[in-house]
């Protein structure tokens, strides 16, 4: 996540709070899944953004897990999501983001 | 199992895999309110 979207953020829940947020997140990679999943939940673990030290506990999902993509409206999964799913290794992208969840 | 019903969701969507506006609309469809929706883009 880049530094301007944490400061974003970090607005955003200063004024909103964090209770019962959740991310949805649509990185094609585990590695940017990660990065992001670790910073929302724990503060960013590169140490540059401003949500550095900040652990805001927000857990992390990715739209095309089957948990969080089954609650869609089915029209709107084929329009919007189903290239994605197949252009994807969507078993790969999201395995991070239990072990961030449950940690 | 998470139930995004009444979820307040950020929604952080990336150009190359699945973008801001579309995990919006979905969320949406499932009964969640969007609290903040970005496109990440790395080049």
């Amino acid at each position: 996540m880049d530094l301007e979207g944490q400061g974003r953020i970090r607005q955003v829940i200063e004024q909103a709070g964090a209770d019962g947020v959740v991310a949805v997140l649509g990185a094609n990679s585990p590695t940017a899944v990660e990065m992001t999943a670790l910073t929302l939940k724990s503060g960013d673990p590169s140490y540059a953004g401003p949500l550095t030290g900040i652990a805001l506990g927000i857990p992390s999902y990715h739209v095309l897990e089957a948990e969080i993509a089954d609650q869609f409206d089915p029209a709107l999964y084929e329009r919007e999501l189903a290239l994605s799913a197949l252009a994807m290794d969507v078993a790969e992208v999201v395995a991070p983001l239990k072990t961030i969840r449950e940690a | 199992m998470i139930d995004l019903k009444g979820k307040r969701v950020l929604v952080i969507g990336e150009r190359d895999g699945v973008n801001g506006p579309a995990i919006e609309a979905c969320v949406k469809s499932a009964g969640a309110q969007v609290l903040y929706a970005e496109t990440l883009c790395f080049v």
